[in-house]
């Protein structure tokens, strides 16, 4: 029997991973596999803890709307990360220090 | 042991293992790919968490849309971006990277304490989902359920996000309009 115990430690040590790819990587796209890490490890308790709903299926229709969020920020961050690099030519977010021109 | 419990460790396995080759590797190719298996594990995952249509809409969602969209970037960003990630320093614990890997460990460390302080098996509503028999069951179909749901007891959020989707959707494109359209 898998307990819920298992799957929370599996997704703290996801979220972990994603938090220190934020923190040390030094690439917009990098970091934006971070925040998906984190946001699946999000998901994955959703998932877990909805075993136990089985009338409304809270847990499961919640991890799906948190998947359709994080395409929608990843479209956006996406377009971002191609206009920064349009202006600046690169995408390392320490090299990026003002706001216009 | 029981082999839902080998394949649960199995994946759990991939998942963070992968996501660990994520976090080490400095080629951004090989860190792209190693997310991509990242997804098909944790697919696995949610598989074993009696999950299955939530399984399949993270495969569709993310690998066919979130990762073709990751190597779109990664491919448009061009040369410098790659030259800019073999620049970083190849080990992973160097002095560079010591303050982001403390961090990391100690809020691991934390969440692992609250996890296993919570007692999350001896939970008030876990009891009452037990004795009342609603837990998902491990032959049953939850998809029915989950449309039904969806379209009376979640329809409000469901609206919500439709909207929010399109907004991101008018935002990406005008985001990536060519300079001199611009009015």
């Amino acid at each position: 029997m898998i307990t819920l115990t298992d799957f929370m430690v599996v997704s703290a040590v996801l979220f972990c991973t994603g938090l220190f790819i934020i923190v040390s990587k030094k690439n917009a796209i990098q970091i934006l596999i971070g925040i998906e890490l984190m946001l699946n490890a999000a998901i994955l308790n959703l998932v877990a803890f909805g075993k136990y709903d089985r009338v409304n299926n809270s847990g499961q229709i919640f991890a799906l709307f948190a998947i359709i969020l994080a395409a929608a920020t990843t479209a956006v961050a996406l377009a971002i990360i191609l206009n920064v690099y349009k202006q600046y030519k690169t995408i390392n977010p320490d090299q990026i220090k003002d706001l216009k021109d | 042991m029981s082999v839902v419990q080998l394949a649960f460790y199995f994946m759990a396995l991939v998942t963070l293992g992968s996501a660990l080759t994520v976090a080490i590797s400095k080629n951004l190719v090989r860190s792209i790919f190693m997310f991509f298996i990242t997804l098909f594990g944790l697919a696995g995952l949610y598989v074993l968490a009696l999950a299955d249509f939530v399984a399949v809409t993270q495969i569709v969602i993310y690998v066919g849309g979130i990762l073709v969209l990751i190597l779109f970037a990664f491919m448009l960003s061009g040369k410098e971006a790659l030259e800019a990630a073999q620049k970083q320093s190849s080990r992973f614990v160097s002095l560079k990277n010591l303050p982001s890997l403390l961090l990391a460990l100690f809020f691991l460390v934390v969440m692992i304490n609250v996890i296993f302080k919570a007692d999350v098996a001896n939970l008030q509503w876990l009891k009452e989902a037990n004795g009342t028999q609603n837990v998902i069951g491990v032959n049953e179909s939850m998809i029915n359920n989950i449309g039904v749901n969806l379209m009376t007891r979640y329809l409000l959020p469901f609206e919500a996000i439709s909207v929010l989707l399109m907004l991101a959707l008018v935002g990406a494109a005008h985001l990536s309009r060519k300079e001199d359209m611009r009015g």
